[in-house]
Parts: C-alpha cells; structure tokens; sequence
C-alpha cells in the first residue's frame, strides 16, 4: 500500500505495554498536557518493562491486535536499576522470532520514554500507527474451536466395565 | 452526593465484590478509591480504575474512535478486575538500628539526629578519622569561618555519643536482608594499635623515624610519618600503622619497632600481627554519605597539572591557607617561600566539560571566589580568575562574589585553552621574568584572545563520584546514574530515599552539593529513618513475585535476574525463593521464568491476559475457514 | 461381562508412539487382559468403515497418536470422537503439532515446491517431470484418490474435544505402562478418572528437575551447537555450557534422558503446567539471561539461534499462540 494512497482507511488497534514509572507516565502527561495523538493504542500497565512477557506480545496479536508498542524508562534510567534492559533482550530475540511467522519488525515496536516526555510517547505513538496502517491488517486468524460430536459425558466409575 | 458516597452506597446496596472506576490515571486516584473500597468493607485490591481521561478524552479528537477506545479500556479493566485477588500490605518490622556509610559532614549529621533522638546508629568511615573532605577545608563560603571550627566539635560529638558506634578505617563488605532488617558485614582493616588500650598519647608518631608525602589529607604537599594521625582533630584519636611505608613491614618483618619500643602503655598497644576483622550488624535501615572524590587534574594534560611546578589543585590551596596546614596557612609557590604576586584561578576543570564531566560541580565557583579572596587578603596578589558562568546561588552567595569584585579581583568570562611556561619571545620573557605560567584564554566579554601571565595557577577542579561508587551501589542494591552518582527515589520529590526501601542517600553521593545541603540531607535523611523507626513496622505495597515450588525446577534462570537481591537458590531443596520483602515488584522475574512457576502477584499472567482479551474484544476478526 | 473397546490410532505421526506402546513388554498383556482392542491399524487389520459401524461412544478409550494435516486424519479424528468415551492425545503430535508441526512456517504451495520442483533447494528430490500428487488421478482400473493435505497442521484439541494428554516424543514406556495401569485400575473399579483435562504420564515441573548436571546463576556470552564445542562437561547445566537446552520450558517426565546422556532437550514432553505457549517461555528465558546490554552485542548472542522459531517451538509450533506463518494461515484450507 503506497503512502500517497488517502483510501487507506485501516485504522489499526494497537495493544501499548507501559511500565508504571516512566512511559505510563508519559502518557499521563502526554494527556494532561493536552497532547494530540492517534486513538489507535490501547495501553495496558505494568510495574516495568521487564514484567513484560513474550507471550503477552504473541496474545495480542494472535487475539486481534494489528501491533504491539512495548514502552519502558530510557536504558539507565529504569526505576528496578537494569530490568528494561530485559526488555530489550526479550525483544531483540521476538523480533527475530517472529520474522519467521512473517510478522513485519514495526508490529513490534520499542520504545523508551521518561515521565517527562509525554510528547515524545505521543509522537512514538503517531509513527507506529502510521506505520502499521501502511502494513495493512494484521488480521491473525482466531485459533481453531474444536467441534464434532462429542459424547454427553465422560462415564463414571460405576460405568466403566458394566 | 459526591461520587465516593455513591459508590459505596452501590457497594453496599447491589453486594458488590468488584468496582472498576473509570476516570483519570490510577497514579491521581488509585488510593482515594481503593479507600472507598476498603471503607465499604471490600478488599481495596478488588478495585481498579480505567484512565479514560489522560489516555483518551484529553488527547483524542475523533469522538467515535474516542469512545470506542474508551468502552475498551473499560472492557480491559473489568475483565482484569475479575481475576484480581484479595491482597493484604505486606508489613515489616523495623530494626530501630541504623547503619550510616561515611563519616563527612553529611554521615556525622545524620548519625547524630538519630542518635539524638535515642537510637543505635552504627558509623562507618573508610578512612581513619571522621570528617571527611570538610576537614581538609580552611575557611567555608561564604561566611570564611574557619572549617575545622564548625567541624571538629561535630566530629567529637559523634565520637563521644553513647548511641553513635565508630567504625573508622572500615568498609560494608555485604548487605543482605531488606527494610527492617538487614544485615551487615563491616570489614575492620586492621590499624595495627590497639583501639582499647592507645590513649592517643602519640609517642608512637613522635618517634617514628620514617617521613612520606601525606597525599590524602595534606593532598600531596605535606608530610606524615607511618604510623600517623590522619589529621591533629582526628576522631578517634588513634592512629594508623601504614605497612606500605613502615620500615619493619618494608623490611620483611625485621628492624625498627620504635613505635613498640616507646608505646607507653601496658600491655603495648602496638599489635603488629593485627588482622582484618568482620563485624556484623543487625540494622534496620542505612543511610549512604559516601562524598566525592577529586577530579583528577592530571587528565587535562594542557592544563599542565603535575607538570608544571606551580599548578595547584583547589585542595592544595586549602591546605595551603590551613594554619594547621603544611605551609602554616602562607601562600607560596612549590619551592616552599617564595609568595606570588599573580595568580590564576581556574575554574570548570573537569566540569561542564564534554570531555570529561557535563555535570556542573556546584561549589567550585564558590570555592574559587574564596580562594580569590584568601589569596588577595594574605599576598595581596593580583587574581585572575577564569570562569564560564559564575554560579551563586546560594545564601548570601552572590553578595560574597560582590565582596570579591570590590576586593579588586579580576574575572575574564572564558574556558582557558593552555597554561603554559613558554614565552612566545624573548621579549615576553623578559618583561615577564623567569618562571611565568602564561595563561591563554579567549575573553568572551571582549572578544579577544588573551594571554596572561601569573607565578601560580589554581585549578578548581570539580566533584566526581567515588570511582567505586557502582560496586558500592551494587552492595546496597541501588543504582548509579550513568555519570556514576547514586539515582534518588524522585530528583524532585523523593530526593533523599532511593527505590531500595530502607536505604537513603545524603550528600554528594548523590550528587555535588554545598555543606549546608549535604548537611540538610544528612537531617533528612535521618528524619525518614526515624519516621520508619517510630512507626515500628512498614506497610509495603503486595506487588510481588513468588515461587510455586512444585512447578520449580531449580534451572536457575532467574538467579541472576534481581537487581535487588531478593531472589535466592535454596541448594538443599534445589528450588528458587523469593523474599518478599525485598521484592520490589517489578515482575521480572515472572516474565522471565521458563517454567511459569513465578507468579506476579497484583500483576498475574491471568490479569493480564484478561485485559489483553477485554481490550480487544470489539475488534472484528476473520475465522480461520472450517474444514468439513 | 464383554471387556470395554480400547482403540488406537496413527494420524500424521511418525510410528513411534506406536513403538512406545509396543515397548511396553509384558505389560501389553495386561492391556489385552482388562480390554478388547476394538481399533488398532498398526497392530491388526480393522477397516474404517468397521469403525464407523459401531455404536457411538461404544470404544471406551482410543489413543489418538498423530497431528492433523489431511482430510483422512480429520476424519478420523471426528469419527474416533464420536465412537469413544474417552479421547486420548497421546504424543506430542496429537498434543502439540511436533516435528510435522514445524511445516507450519511454510505454506503448503512452499512445501509441494521444495519437495516436488525439479530444480528445488531439497537435494535428495529428483522429478524431471515436475510431477506432483492430486486428489484424485485416472488410472486404467479406475479413480486413485489421496486425501488432500490441509493448509496448516492442527493439533487433536483443535479439531475435536480431547479428555487427557499424555506428552513426549514419544511418551516414554515407563509413563505408558503407567498411565495403562491407572486406567485399567478405573476399569476394576479401583481408582476414579483424573479430571477431564488432566495431563497424564508426566511430571509438574520442567525437565530440570530431573536433570542430575549441576546448574548456577546464568549469563549466556555465547550460543554454539554441539558440533561447535569442545567435549562438554558430563556434571555442569548445558545451557551454561553455550548450549540452547529446553529443559528450562519442558515438562518432566522422560526422566531428563537427553541431558543427563550429554545432548541438550529439545523440549518434547511440551509446555510445563499452566504454561499458554512454552516457546514464548524459552524465548524469554534465554533472552533474559544474555550477557550483553546493547543492541548490537545482544544481536552477537543471539546469533548463536539461527532459527530461533525452530529452536523454541520444536514441538509446540501448532500449539502455540500464533500456530503457524502468516503465509499457512492465509491460504485456503
């Protein structure tokens, strides 16, 4: 999809994971500052970016999500001293990892952001929504629900053998 | 009725065992309405609030996509506030022991406000004596009285004070334990005299024939003898065996004993088979003054520091102006008599520096206008001083700068490019004399090079994190910024408490500082202690790892993961443990556990996959075609 | 008293689970003792249509070892459904995808080129004519048909309700027999069933805990192969040794028979308990513990994981939450 392309109405839902210190924070002031910025990012909070698992990433966009933001304080600056640095050892790996299922490196985006950066987050924000809308949808298939018929009930010990 | 009324009449009124608040960030509101819950008899950890104010009404324009992300979140929320569980603060003991780290004028403060107010307080100081870097001063800005006047009787208050236990010449080996309870090991290196039996007669130093250059104290311009007080006031009143420079060390045990031979006390409190000791102690919190060291002048090689005879370092020139000092208090250049008629105050040396520190030092500008004025009253020299920006911010600060232009001093705004002792020609030398230092410098205000020639050169070079300030830190589980100073709870709001609980930062520690802000911090620092001590036990908040020990393998993947040191290998059971108290929270180890075995509490896999699902439930998905 | 039906049956698999079975000695006695084999292809010859003619829920246990990747296996395992009482995914592949699984990273049009292409990347294929399977084809005497293959590979549970799991590739011996015991003890009237779901022939924790090699705190510098190494120390963790070992991630039960004879696991007996996708959890445990800080230094690590899906989700891939590649997912079943 060409970025000249204005029938581009995709509008993506993002899943944000923020840590409770520095880009939750952010985003708080980001709001009170009245900052405008694309209402395509959900955020979720956790207490630091290090909490946050591989497999919420992949439960995201497997349950929906076009992209996933995961945002923590600046390396250096991390409020537990050196677990964002986790983070971005986790999603070094995942990104590799997920090039494999063809899942494009801006679904998955890092970033870092103080408490003090409120327009920083919201610019973060604005980019990755303009770059997974040129991605397009994600649209994982929802996993498969098992049907068929199934009998009424497991026997009981009494059954077994009669 | 106000919306806290109403949500506790619905709590009481519909039997309600959840309550999600939709409105501003929790970081505004989260208590207030945990509160509501807790009031209404509900667990306060069964409430959460969805931020649809700072997240979507004040940053969104598009009123539909608006709303719509705001139902999600509200879907996210609830979803999450199912799987919550019922919490309880965690509460610890506090130990009413406190362990404070350096004996500066920040460290003897805060032990004297605790011991003050009647408890235990254990002082350690690697050094010898207390006083730290204050005790090298002779006057302090901006009101010149004299630093060892205003230091000293502190420094033997702290001495004499039933509650404040002494370790000089000691280091913290380990830190274990958390808030409340921690326990300490204290390494005693050994003085070589006996701390009970030395009266501080100071036979021993009297007749030990061996001088050397005291480059602690006196800085490199004085002398000591090895076995030696660190200075006359020192407290305790005991001196030190340096088996470096001691004749019967250096001669493999053999010789000398002149210390022993006159040691007038019975039994001699000579031990020359003294051994490192290790004290432990039970404290419940610490208070961290581990001070500044010096930036190291030689590392601006232009600056000819070290090279040049008559460069001196600020600290040289307290020692200098000390009456106790090498010199008796006189002004000299390095051959010991010959009194400067031009001197060059150099300020920023190591500061504001790209090269070196960006940080500013914060007292340099000071310092430097006292020692303009010091230097002007007792040579009546004339003083230049070179600076980037003056800096007097504080008390009474800027009125000393006046005192000191209308003491005649001259200021040229610029960075000095080179000091050298090379004439440009014959002529220069001439009209100079022998042994001129040119100062070449670019006047900012004129906007012109100059070049100025001075008999001495003063360096005012700037604060620098101890050089071990990050193994220190790792000790006590807190963290250094990048540049190496130890990173408060909040630089604003919480400057004095760091994000391991129970242990405090006074001081330049965390950052250059004048005496009365290192000694402010000292009292606070102490104030927050003596808050936890009163208040006997400490309520933290439940977010917490723990191990599921059955599905704990022992593969140690998270070992090495808490910057907190709260996660410990059980090897008779060869299981993971957590302690909660030292937990903090952050959950990285939840995330990071091969086995799940880790559980997040208040942060769970089941929360968070749950508002992972609420917050996406409106999003329309396509099927994964049926096979029939 | 007629003995109740038992049943077993090899969908896309290997055979092994089969040999596991059979590997269980005298104790296929007890087996033939306490049930009437009803259904068993690998063992004796049953015909479909023979199963489809007994009575609904009439088997009383079935075995279901094999994923599902063609219409045949779908059948099957919707017909075994309905004939039996209690479903059994037995084997990593009915659990988990397994080996077959890893196919998932391709499209099914990838895969019939890498093996059928006359000048594909596999080297051992040789088809000048570019010939491929159909469906169905014309022969002199008549129609051949071969069930076609589907788009991505599924597990048992998602095609069909499954009651319990026994994991591992295959279960171990000593874990069949047991689970054989346990329900021939239901049969007697001995013991009642687990849970509907339970897990069975396996531990509660990973492999680890049944690895005998002494394991410390973790900073992995480097990643190499077992071919990249020096001889290995016989009494120290693998993982500390540069290995990419998955006992970490893997339920116990095989006894850590990998580890302990000097080859790393590759993770077969499947997530531990409670675990939503178990390469996600090694993922995240090997990403933690890398020695290095910075971008490019982490990359350098982690390098040492050519194929990091294939590494993670050996055997979990159609499992896990994102199942298979973009491409396998988008086309048509």
């Amino acid at each position: 999809m060409s970025a000249l392309d204005n029938t581009n109405t995709f509008e993506p839902v993002i899943i944000g994971f923020t840590c409770n210190w520095c880009s939750y924070r952010a985003a708080d002031l980001a709001g009170t500052s009245r900052i405008k910025y694309p209402p395509n990012v959900r955020l979720i909070r956790v207490m630091c970016s290090g909490r946050i698992d591989p497999t919420f990433v992949l439960k995201a966009l497997s349950d929906g999500a076009d992209g996933v933001m995961i945002a923590g304080c600046h390396p250096g600056e991390c409020h537990y001293l050196e677990q964002n640095y986790k983070a971005l050892r986790r999603h070094r790996l995942l990104q590799k990892t997920l090039a494999q299922f063809g899942i494009e490196p801006a679904r998955v985006r890092l970033t870092w952001a103080s408490a003090a950066e409120g327009a920083l987050f919201a610019q973060e924000i604005a980019t990755m929504v303009d770059e997974v809308k040129q991605l397009g949808p994600l649209n994982w298939p929802a996993r498969p629900v098992p049907v068929g018929s199934v009998p009424a009930e497991i026997p009981v010990l009494s059954e077994v053998g009669a | 009725m106000a919306g806290q009324e109403l949500i506790e009449q619905d709590i009481h009124e519909q039997q309600l065992t959840r309550v999600v608040v939709a409105a501003c960030s929790p970081h505004l509101h989260e208590k207030t309405f945990r509160g509501v819950c807790e009031r209404s008899g509900m667990n306060p950890y069964l409430s959460e609030m969805a931020s649809i104010r700072e997240h979507v009404a004040w940053v969104h324009t598009d009123k539909v996509a608006a709303t719509a992300k705001a139902k999600a979140i509200v879907s996210g929320t609830v979803e999450r506030v199912l799987k919550n569980d019922p919490l309880e603060a965690i509460r610890v003991p506090i130990d009413a022991q406190t362990l404070v780290v350096g004996g500066g004028i920040a460290g003897i403060q805060a032990a004297l406000e605790v011991a003050e107010a009647g408890y235990d307080v254990y002082l350690i100081e690697r050094e010898a004596s207390l006083g730290g870097h204050m005790a090298q001063f002779d006057k302090t800005f901006p009101t010149l009285d004299c630093a060892a006047c205003i230091l000293t009787p502190k420094m033997a208050s702290a001495g004499a004070h039933p509650k404040v236990h002494l370790f000089t010449w000691s280091e913290v080996e380990k830190v274990e334990g958390f808030v409340g309870n921690y326990t300490v090991t204290v390494k005693k290196k050994p003085r070589y005299v006996d701390e009970d039996i030395c009266t501080g007669c100071g036979i021993c130093v009297e007749k030990c024939p061996v001088l050397v250059v005291d480059d602690k104290f006196e800085a490199g311009i004085g002398y000591r003898k090895a076995i030696y007080w660190p200075f006359a006031q020192a407290v305790p009143n005991l001196p030190v065996l340096d088996t470096e420079t001691c004749t019967y060390y250096i001669g493999g045990k053999g010789g000398c004993r002149a210390c022993e031979k006159f040691c007038p006390t019975v039994p001699n409190s000579i031990k020359f088979d003294q051994k490192e000791e290790r004290v432990t102690l039970k404290v419940g919190n610490i208070i961290l003054a581990t001070g500044w060291d010096l930036f190291n002048a030689r590392r601006i090689p232009q600056y000819g520091y070290g090279r040049l005879a008559n460069v001196f370092t600020n600290l040289e020139l307290e020692r200098m102006c000390n009456a106790a000092g090498p010199t008796g208090g006189k002004v000299v250049l390095r051959d010991g008599q010959t009194a400067p008629k031009r001197v060059g105050i150099v300020h920023c040396v190591g500061s504001r520096d790209r090269n070196y520190n960006r940080h500013c030092s914060a007292i340099c500008c000071m310092q430097s206008l006292k020692t303009a004025h010091l230097v002007k009253e007792r040579t009546g020299a004339e003083v230049y001083n070179f600076y980037i920006d003056i800096r007097t911010p504080g008390k009474e600060y800027d009125e000393f700068y006046q005192r000191v232009l209308d003491d005649g001093v001259h200021f040229v705004r610029g960075k000095v490019a080179e000091i050298s002792d090379i004439p440009f020609d014959p002529a220069e030398a001439s009209r100079n004399g022998a042994g001129t230092l040119y100062i070449q410098v670019e006047d900012t205000l004129a906007g012109m090079q100059r070049r100025i020639p001075v008999d001495m050169v003063v360096l005012a070079a700037g604060l620098e994190p101890r050089r071990d300030s990050s193994e220190v830190g790792k000790t006590f589980g807190i963290a250094c910024s990048s540049n190496g100073w130890f990173i408060e709870k909040h630089a604003k709001m919480d400057p004095i408490a760091t994000m391991t609980e129970g242990v405090f930062v006074a001081g330049c520690a965390g950052g250059p500082k004048d005496i009365p802000a290192s000694v402010s911090q000292g009292s606070a620092a102490a104030a927050r202690v003596l808050n936890y001590i009163r208040q006997g036990e400490l309520a933290l908040e439940p977010v917490r790892a723990s191990v599921l020990e059955e599905r704990c393998s022992g593969c140690r993947i998270c070992n090495g993961l808490c910057p907190f040191n709260a996660i410990s290998f059980i090897e008779e059971r060869k299981v993971t443990e957590i302690n909660a108290a030292l937990c903090q929270g952050c959950g990285t180890c939840v995330a990071a556990c091969p086995a799940g075995a880790i559980q997040g509490t208040g942060f769970s896999n089941e929360q968070l996959f749950a508002q992972i699902e609420g917050l996406l439930r409106d999003v329309n998905r396509s099927h994964e075609p049926e096979v029939v | 008293m007629s003995k109740p039906k038992f049943a077993m049956y090899w969908a896309a698999a290997c055979g092994g689970c089969e040999i596991a079975v059979l590997n269980i000695d005298e104790k296929v006695l007890d087996l033939d003792a306490n049930f009437e084999v009803a259904f068993w292809p690998a063992a004796m010859d049953v015909k479909y249509k023979d199963v489809e003619a007994m009575e609904d829920a009439s088997i009383l246990v079935t075995l279901f070892n094999g994923s599902i990747r063609t219409d045949e296996n779908e059948h099957m395992a919707r017909l075994l459904r309905r004939k039996s009482r209690i479903l059994v995914a037995f084997g990593s592949c009915a659990n988990e995808g397994c080996i077959p699984g890893l196919a998932n990273l391709s499209s099914r049009e990838s895969l019939f080129e890498r093996v059928y292409q006359a000048n594909a990347t596999s080297p051992s294929t040789e088809n000048p004519n570019n010939l491929r399977p159909q469906a169905s084809s014309q022969v002199p005497e008549g129609t051949l048909t071969l069930p076609p293959l589907q788009a991505v590979i599924r597990t048992l549970d998602q095609v069909v309700e499954v009651d319990y799991h026994v994991p591992g590739c295959p279960p171990e011996s000593r874990q069949i027999a047991a689970v054989l015991d346990a329900l021939i003890a239901v049969v007697k009237g001995e013991a009642e069933l687990p849970p509907k779901g339970a897990v069975l022939g396996a531990g509660n924790s990973t492999v680890c805990d049944e690895c005998a090699r002494k394991r410390d705190v973790k900073q992995i510098g480097k990643i190499s192969r077992i071919q990249e190494l020096p001889p290995l120390a016989t009494d120290v963790c693998l993982l500390e040794q540069g290995l990419m070992c998955a006992g970490p991630a893997t339920r116990s039960g095989c006894d850590s028979r990998c580890p302990n004879v000097g080859a790393p696991c590759i993770g077969c007996y499947g997530a531990a308990p409670g675990v939503l996708d178990q390469g996600a959890r090694l993922m995240t445990a090997i990403a933690s513990v890398v020695d290095a800080n910075e971008p490019d230094a982490i990359d350098r690590v982690l390098d040492g994981i050519p194929d990091p899906a294939g590494s993670f989700y050996r055997f979990s891939l159609a499992h896990s939450l994102l199942r298979a590649n973009r491409a396998a997912l988008a086309e048509k079943p």
